[in-house]
């Protein structure tokens, strides 16, 4: 007679498409999966506990280490959080560079998230056409900010650089060239037959799983509910532009990518506008104290980064570091759902759905 | 002159003259071995907006390769503790063997062939199918469950595809009536049989990808999934000699594609025929080792349940069928 058992296989801390430091012990008969438990921490750092010793100014470069991807949502999400206690008004050019920024950062952050996912399904050359473009993103933040990946370029109050000379024509030409490239990605992936029949399908969850099981970002938005905190709550200068939220219907991997790609032209007509409306002359910085205190009491802030909704809370007692200092990384409520995703699929379909999700274990672990 | 040598009776100098041209093959094929490997890489580098290999040996990066390979002999040879090490050890070698033995019946030109035997294709299809043993043996003596299931998806891949293959050249040896590979060879001198045949060329040419086990049909190994497949273990020169493994069976297949469907030797034209068909075979090999490459660098990576849906569902009926038509059309109207 042939006995059969179920397998116990490690996918990752070191694997090549967890993304990073991400393991997945899952229980596999033959290749299908019967259990999945994730593993997460191996990129904790504590940054919430950190904090706690740290002004708020020195938080900062500390949220750049979160979801590396898109740095400058986590920057904006401290300030913002911190200027919503103190109530600082903040000059009009500064929030255009804040905005601008964050929206080239969603662009870097779908693309990469564009180009990882379809090196997981097996084909290397659009991963190579994503970093490309996204290379130009980097370069125009690096001479925003003077960092290619870790920014830390926003203060409570305001930008710590202006724009160079230029730099505001340099997103303008980029806009209609990132058009024509998002052409040739979809001519090159979206109507593959390969690939569509890997993720149509696959992966599917419904509206009021998504929203029981907390997910935000295009994750929730593939199932066809239509929240984005740039539309719904605005913060910052967003009621300034004209945009769509993406939404699909089907809720599976495919729409979760659509989702994605549509964003990223979403993005680059508010990056149009904002072009337009860039003013000319003013302050990049609000007039603040030199050390900044939060006033006693407690403050949480939502915005939208490219993974989901991130928040910020902060208790404070009045001192110039927080009392407690906790951020709602998306990463996080995302991967939630994995376990009862994974059931019964195969391995072929772990890395699918895995992808699709979208994690950055920097914000994952926190 | 190799037929005169068959025939002769065996001898000292038969052997000696044959080993000759053996070492002369198998650097011939590592040769081919170490270029292809910077073609590739070259392709896919400017497919992929970049610059593929260019510091040593000059801006192609020609001595890349060598350097590699170089590497990997001086790496330190390990087996894992737990290992089935006599199995670990042979498995590359039962891999590589085959692969090496098939080239034996290819004829590169009308007078260049080692063994024209009346069975050729027969024979490399046979023979083809004993790699299977050294990547299932290679991923089950590795004890590493990455391998496991990377060895068990390369034995369930390779004999799924390999019922296509053969049932899609079957309707070429339908109008040949032959297996001789010179036999088919000269039988295209009126018409490649890419051309009468197109449907068994498509089925052909997919099913050999598979055989391959290249993008999209690289299960086996797919990095994305199980990290390395049925070779995650090995490493240095027993791990060089999987590579090995799947170049010389690219070059065989390739080989094999110009040979059945290309015309071989043979020039598309007849005015072009002062060009020495060893040029034309070189030529029309490059055609299908650069569409290997280039598929690779475009195409994404099928999912295990479809390949075996597509293999059994869509090539082998559509191969059937083609058999069918194949015959029909022969009996009526030849």
């Amino acid at each position: 007679m042939i006995r059969t058992e179920e397998m116990l296989l490690n996918v990752g801390p070191q694997h090549p498409s967890t993304h990073g430091v991400f393991r997945l012990v899952v229980k596999i008969d033959g290749e299908i999966i019967t259990e999945a438990t994730p593993v997460i921490g191996y990129l904790h750092r504590g940054t919430e506990k950190l904090a706690e010793d740290l002004q708020y100014t020195q938080i900062i470069p500390y949220t750049d280490r979160m979801d590396y991807l898109s740095a400058m949502t986590n920057n904006y999400v401290i300030c913002h959080a911190v200027e919503t206690m103190m109530g600082i008004q903040i000059p009009e050019r500064a929030d255009f560079l804040r905005v601008m920024a964050m929206e080239l950062g969603r662009i870097a952050s779908h693309l990469v998230a564009w180009g990882t996912y379809i090196l997981d399904l097996g084909a290397t050359s659009p991963f190579i056409y994503a970093f490309r473009d996204r290379e130009m993103i980097i370069n125009m933040l690096n001479e925003l900010s003077g960092a290619r990946l870790t920014f830390n370029y926003m203060r409570v109050g305001g930008v710590k650089w202006d724009a160079p000379e230029g730099w505001v024509d340099g997103v303008r030409e980029f806009v209609p060239y990132l058009r024509e490239q998002l052409k040739g990605y979809h001519n090159l992936v979206s109507g593959n037959e390969i690939f569509l029949d890997r993720v149509k399908g696959v992966g599917v969850y419904s509206k009021e799983e998504a929203i029981n099981y907390s997910l935000s970002g295009p994750n929730l938005r593939s199932t066809g509910v239509k929240w984005d905190l740039r539309k719904d709550e605005p913060y910052s200068i967003y009621d300034r532009f004209d945009f769509n939220v993406i939404t699909r219907e089907e809720g599976d991997c495919l729409a979760r990518y659509h989702v994605r790609l549509e964003e990223i032209e979403e993005s680059l007509k508010i990056l149009e506008q904002a072009c337009e409306q860039f003013p000319a002359e003013g302050e990049i910085m609000a007039k603040v104290p030199k050390i900044i205190k939060a006033p006693k009491g407690e403050a949480f802030v939502r915005i939208e980064s490219p993974r989901g909704e991130i928040g910020c809370y902060i208790s404070s007692d009045g001192k110039k570091e927080p009392y407690r200092l906790k951020f709602r990384r998306p990463s996080f409520y995302n991967l939630q759902i994995l376990p009862k995703l994974l059931v019964g699929e195969n391995i072929a379909n772990l890395i699918a759905i895995l992808g699709a999700v979208d994690i950055v274990l920097g914000e994952v672990d926190g | 002159m190799i037929e005169e040598l068959l025939q002769s009776s065996p001898g000292l100098m038969n052997f000696g003259i044959f080993f000759l041209l053996a070492v002369v093959l198998l650097l011939v094929v590592l040769g081919f071995v170490t270029y292809a490997i910077l073609a590739e890489r070259k392709v896919l580098g400017y497919m992929q907006a970049r610059h593929g290999p260019n510091q040593l040996g000059g801006k192609w990066g020609l001595l890349q390769t060598v350097a590699d390979v170089l590497k990997l002999l001086i790496k330190e040879d390990v087996i894992p503790k737990a290992a089935d090490r006599p199995l670990f050890i042979i498995a590359p070698i039962i891999a590589f063997t085959p692969a090496f033995m098939v080239l034996a019946t290819i004829p590169f030109t009308d007078k260049f062939q080692f063994a024209d035997i009346g069975v050729g294709l027969l024979y490399y299809i046979a023979v083809s199918g004993m790699t299977i043993f050294g990547m299932v043996l290679g991923g089950w003596a590795s004890n590493n469950k990455y391998a496991l299931l990377g060895g068990m998806r390369a034995g369930a891949q390779m004999i799924s595809y390999e019922i296509p293959l053969v049932m899609s050249v079957l309707g070429v040896i339908l109008l040949t009536g032959s297996l001789n590979l010179t036999d088919i060879v000269v039988q295209q001198e009126h018409g490649w049989f890419i051309l009468y045949q197109p449907i068994a060329f498509i089925v052909f040419f997919i099913a050999s990808i598979a055989e391959l086990n290249r993008t999209p049909f690289d299960l086996p190994e797919s990095e994305n999934e199980l990290v390395a497949g049925y070779f995650v273990e090995y490493s240095g020169f027993r791990w060089a000699f999987f590579m090995l493994t799947e170049y010389v069976y690219m070059f065989a297949m390739s080989s094999l594609i110009t040979v059945i469907f290309l015309g071989g030797w043979l020039p598309p034209l007849d005015i072009l025929g002062f060009i020495p068909g060893a040029v034309w075979f070189a030529l029309k090999f490059c055609v299908v080792v650069f569409v290997y490459m280039w598929l690779r660098a475009t195409l994404p990576r099928f999912r295990i349940d479809r390949l075996m849906e597509f293999a059994w569902k869509v090539l082998f009926p559509v191969a059937l069928a083609n058999i069918f038509l194949t015959a029909l059309i022969k009996t009526l109207f030849f």
